[in-house]
């Protein structure tokens, strides 16, 4: 997005060489009308929302005369931050919080390393058939449905007939509860993130090593380099602008989570695991569903919203300071 | 012969032999870690109810039965009636993806455009800041009225600003301008230029947005869960995720003279769950191979930065 600001080049011949404000042309007028479509998509599903922010601030109540949701709202009375200050003081707060932020630390570091190593050796194996075959199996995840995926969860771990705890009682053990066992929750989501997330991140790395001019292995190779030093000073410095875009990115979502992989994997976050597989969009659902005060989940929503705009500016500030080549802003 | 000459080439070039088995080791396992869930709910959902009662989910199942199968043809207008949907809803929704999506990458992909700084921040914005889950929700139920419409179901996910973003990248670089300009000059306006001359030029990007809207909105429960309370505009994926309360409807509207007892008794719960799961899965399975290139091809084009 480097160069968006750069005038208009004298690309239309002659008339832009000497007029610096281009006229409006029919050409403007067709291209406009051509983007009418999708600016009101644009307006109606992506702008409309960020202003619903507003709800935020206000205590929602119908007025009467069965008047729709916007007159309401309008018509409603200022709340100023009292629908914040009851989210921050509320004991779901610091839970939610803490919860949405280490799942998200531990999901990054560990799929991004996954997805590295996975592409290293992927690109490095002999025998390239294979390779392609495994790259499609591990694929599979990512094209199914958190619904479907909590099927195979469920299969493997409902208490009476699941396949885990069958072997665990051939093997003597006790049944494990394990949809009541907050503890071993944590592993779970991390290994389902890292499971269905697996072949997506391999195949970006994996592009763009592939991407790398093959001259520069060749002149390692003459030059004596084994294969762990090509990795190392070949293929990882060149993935290194995707992998910090992908960082980037992924430091914009710190504040959301996959909502399927938390609630529809969980069964719908059981009483017992409330504590320990809650995040924020789980909480902001639940409200939906329930009949708790609009506002203050608008509350919940704005601070979500705020966050993760701020963390990708952020985390593009600090990649700018480190290298500024690999800024995406 | 030149083939065999390369190959001395390159195995000058690779990993050791116990390296190579060690990685194909390890990624044998990893893939048959990602296709065994697969395997293991299609076992169960062939394995008889008693069977699932004595022994649990076993992936071998002792006693097969095609009673969920079964089950599922007879309750065929219910399960139709969510292909249907899901069908329908997919089609809809990737052809509009893509005429709203290509559009508007033509459109920001045009350096003379007057509009061009404006319309990069409006596709930008949206990629930093959202409203979030309840603002969305709110236009969608309470502003646009779309509460039970397959429109809840079409419109929020029929653009994003990721896929412009993948068109107009791959716009600027594979569409020459001296195309666009001779178009003008023969008289041609830009929705002709848009639709006869760049679109069937661009079918792999044609091909990536629309692979993506497809198996988005073929995996789509969220948007139904939220919107969607009619049985009739069910998706199969609502389906299966509305599964326990929808068994209980079906257990409590018996067809076919059984009385109520009768029918909950016979019915395979456990396999008809898995059984629903594998129908929704096997179109997926069958087609991603073959457009996984596609996705990736999507994918390396988003990377590149401009």
């Amino acid at each position: 997005m480097g160069n968006q600001q750069s005038p208009v080049k004298g690309k239309s011949g002659k008339k832009a060489l000497k007029i610096p404000r281009k006229r409006w042309t029919r050409d403007d007028t067709e291209l406009f009308l051509l983007s009418v479509p999708t600016l009101v998509w644009y307006l109606l599903f992506t702008y409309l929302p960020m202003f619903g922010v507003i709800i935020a601030f206000k205590v929602y109540k119908l007025a009467p005369g069965g008047h729709g949701f916007l007159y309401n709202l309008l018509h409603s009375e200022w709340a100023g931050i009292n629908n914040f200050k009851y989210f921050f003081t509320s004991n779901s707060f610091t839970m939610l919080l803490r919860n949405t932020i280490l799942y998200n630390i531990a999901f990054i570091i560990i799929s991004a390393s996954v997805a590295v190593g996975g592409a290293l050796m992927l690109s490095s194996m002999r025998n390239k058939r294979g390779s392609k075959v495994y790259q499609t199996m591990m694929f599979l995840p990512y094209f199914m449905s958190w619904v479907v995926v909590s099927y195979f969860v469920y299969a493997l771990l409902t208490p009476e007939r699941g396949y885990l705890n069958g072997i665990i009682t051939a093997l003597g053990g006790e049944k494990i509860m394990w949809y009541q066992e907050p503890k071993y929750w944590p592993f779970i989501l991390v290994f389902l993130n890292t499971w269905k997330g697996m072949g997506y991140g391999m195949v970006i790395y994996l592009a763009s090593i592939t991407g790398i001019d093959p001259s520069l292995y060749e002149a390692a190779v003459m030059d004596g380099a084994t294969k762990a030093q090509q990795a190392r000073h070949i293929t990882i410095p060149s993935i290194k602008p995707v992998f910090v875009m992908m960082l980037i990115l992924d430091c914009g979502k710190i504040f959301n989570s996959d909502f399927g992989l938390f609630y529809q994997v969980t069964g719908g976050i059981p009483q017992s695991l409330y504590t320990t597989t809650s995040t924020f969009d789980t909480y902001i659902y639940n409200a939906i569903q329930s009949t708790a005060p609009i506002g203050q989940t608008a509350a919940a929503n704005f601070f979500q919203a705020i966050c993760s705009c701020a963390t990708i500016l952020f985390a593009n500030w600090v990649v700018s300071k480190i290298d500024n080549e690999n800024r995406i802003i | 012969m030149e083939k065999k000459m390369k190959n001395n080439h390159a195995s000058l070039n690779q990993i050791k032999t116990s390296t190579n088995v060690l990685f194909n080791a390890v990624f044998l396992i990893l893939a048959v870690m990602c296709v065994f869930p697969l395997l293991f709910v299609f076992s169960i959902s062939i394995s008889s109810e008693e069977s699932l009662r004595m022994n649990g989910y076993q992936i071998i199942p002792p006693q097969l039965s095609s009673a969920a199968y079964q089950f599922l043809w007879n309750e065929r207008m219910m399960i139709l009636r969510a292909v249907f949907m899901s069908v329908s809803v997919t089609v809809l929704g990737t052809i509009l993806a893509v005429i709203l999506t290509t559009s508007m990458g033509y459109v920001v992909s045009r350096r003379t455009y007057k509009l061009k700084t404006l319309y990069t921040w409006i596709v930008f914005i949206p990629m930093v800041f959202n409203g979030g889950m309840l603002a969305s929700y709110v236009v969608v139920n309470n502003i646009l009225n779309l509460r039970n419409t397959i429109w809840a179901l079409i419109l929020p996910l029929a653009c994003s600003s990721f896929s412009v973003t993948i068109c107009r990248t791959f716009f600027r670089t594979t569409v020459p301008d001296s195309i666009v300009e001779s178009a003008k000059i023969d008289g041609a306006d830009q929705f002709c230029i848009w639709s006869r001359i760049v679109l069937p030029i661009s079918k792999p990007v044609m091909a990536t947005i629309g692979m993506f809207a497809a198996f988005g909105y073929w995996n789509d429960w969220f948007q139904a869960s939220l919107y969607i309370q009619d049985k009739n505009l069910q998706t199969l994926q609502s389906l299966l995720n509305n599964i326990q309360k929808n068994i209980e409807y079906i257990a409590n509207n018996p067809y076919g003279g059984l009385s109520l007892q009768q029918y909950k008794s016979s019915m395979p719960t456990e396999s008809v769950r898995m059984a629903i799961a594998i129908v929704i899965i096997v179109p997926i399975a069958c087609t991603y191979p073959f457009f996984q290139k596609y996705f990736i091809s999507g994918l390396t084009i988003g990377s590149v930065k401009e």
